[in-house]
């Protein structure tokens, strides 16, 4: 009873993890300018693979690559959403303009 | 399920490797690169190379594209627009590229039991590690002891190109230096704005050497060795100079303690190697350091593999302090 209860809620994480992925992926062609393109992408790095990872190890059971996972989604919690910092700051630094609401666009052009 | 993976990375790799020729941007075709690195790093990870994997994803992705922005920050990123099509050059590798696309069909399917490859010594070194060596990861046993011939090559190559690198760079114009490295140094002085970069960075910094020590040491039981830590630990120091500006790395890494373990990490290798044939054995060959031959290779591959990777790590180092610290003319 316990085993099928953990293994659905692995599936669960893994189905949903591969979801938000996917939502990320369509995110980032869809999304008009890179600020919004960003966020997108941010969505995929913490939410998508901390599901996955939980996801597997709740897959994999109480060992060695528990531990493991749990590392990398430590270090990936640490470094995803500072490097999506780093590259909205870069941009916004290097001048680039996020795309507005009151923008006209077709007077601004999108790569401000 | 595999082979489909396999499929959509090597598909990826053809699409960076066509975007790295086609950006005129030089730092978006180094971009470009780094992400063909890591598709190949998680291609080698397919086929069960989890070492090169490994070396693959540090180098290629961390390390090179690294010290192609340090050398884009002296050049300029923009390429230098050709008008006139050389017609020569383009032939030559038209008939290479029909040659290699004609040779693929000669080849044998992955994972043949009947190819070439695992008829020849392969099977030898997979019987005979565990009675000879004794240690899990046989690429570590092929590299340190059965191939240490190569291995030596290999790390006198890559301390040859260190040497070059520096001279090269070390190499002042009589022109006066429009900006000199210190004072370019202390102006921006990493990114020491950016309080989130620095704070995460510090944090990953201590880890990333420790990293690097696991896959140095524990390279005989896991996928590791000499060459993937080396790189990581120099990966390590990167990651500090980007942070805290290159004087500072340069300062704490100089470059004449750095040479000096560059060479010292050859020399180790070869005088393992040495020491083999005083104690009457060949050259490399660790059976004779102790009484008991495995305990014998087991010290050879500890030290030689200690060797390279000192070798890589400084001669890493001191590439990317003399790329970032080269002032601007």
């Amino acid at each position: 009873m316990m085993d099928i209860f953990v293994d659905g809620l692995s599936w669960l994480l893994l189905a949903g993890g591969g979801f938000f992925v996917l939502v990320g992926g369509v995110g980032v062609i869809r999304m008009p300018d890179l600020y919004t393109r960003i966020h997108a992408a941010s969505v995929t790095e913490t939410l998508g693979t901390m599901l996955i990872l939980v996801g597997l190890m709740l897959h994999s059971g109480w060992d060695l690559s528990t531990f493991k996972l749990l590392a990398i989604l430590v270090f990936l919690l640490f470094t995803g959403p500072v490097s999506s910092y780093a590259l909205g700051n870069t941009a916004l630094l290097g001048g680039l303009k996020p795309e507005l609401d009151s923008q006209d666009p077709s007077k601004e052009g999108r790569d401000l | 399920m595999i082979a489909l993976i396999g499929l959509i990375t090597l598909t990826l790799v053809a699409v960076a490797a066509i975007a790295t020729v086609m950006a005129t941007n030089l730092f978006v075709a180094s971009m470009w690169f780094g992400i063909f690195s890591l598709l190949m790093a998680s291609n080698f990870f397919i086929l069960d190379a989890a070492d090169v994997a490994l070396t693959e994803a540090a180098v290629g992705a961390g390390v090179s594209t690294v010290l192609f922005m340090g050398a884009l920050a002296l050049t300029g990123e923009k390429e230098a627009i050709r008008s006139r099509v050389s017609w020569f050059p383009m032939a030559v590798l038209g008939v290479l590229a029909l040659a290699l696309f004609v040779a693929t069909f000669q080849q044998p399917m992955l994972g043949d039991p009947m190819a070439p490859v695992h008829q020849h010594v392969a099977p030898w070194y997979l019987e005979q590690t565990p009675h000879l060596i004794n240690i899990p990861n046989v690429v570590t046993a092929i590299l340190a002891s059965f191939r240490g011939y190569d291995t030596l090559g290999e790390v006198i190559v890559i301390f040859t190109a260190g040497i070059g690198v520096l001279s090269v760079l070390s190499f002042k114009p009589k022109r006066r230096q429009t900006i000199s490295s210190e004072a370019l140094a202390a102006k921006v002085r990493g990114v020491q704005h950016h309080s989130i970069l620095r704070v995460v960075g510090k944090l990953v910094i201590p880890l990333l050497m420790l990293f690097a020590l696991v896959v140095q040491f524990h390279g005989k039981y896991t996928p590791g060795g000499g060459f993937s830590a080396g790189a990581l630990f120099a990966a390590a120091v990167m990651l500090y100079g980007i942070l805290e500006g290159a004087d500072r790395s340069a300062k704490a890494m100089p470059e004449k303690v750095m040479l000096r373990l560059a060479a010292f990490g050859a020399t180790l290798y070869t005088s393992v190697g040495l020491v083999c044939m005083l104690l009457g054995g060949a050259f490399l060959d660790y059976n004779v350091l102790w009484p008991d031959p495995v305990v014998g290779q087991y010290f050879g591959i500890l030290l030689v593999e200690f060797g390279v990777g000192l070798t890589v790590a400084t001669v890493l180092v001191m590439i990317f302090n003399a790329f970032a610290n080269r002032p601007t003319y």
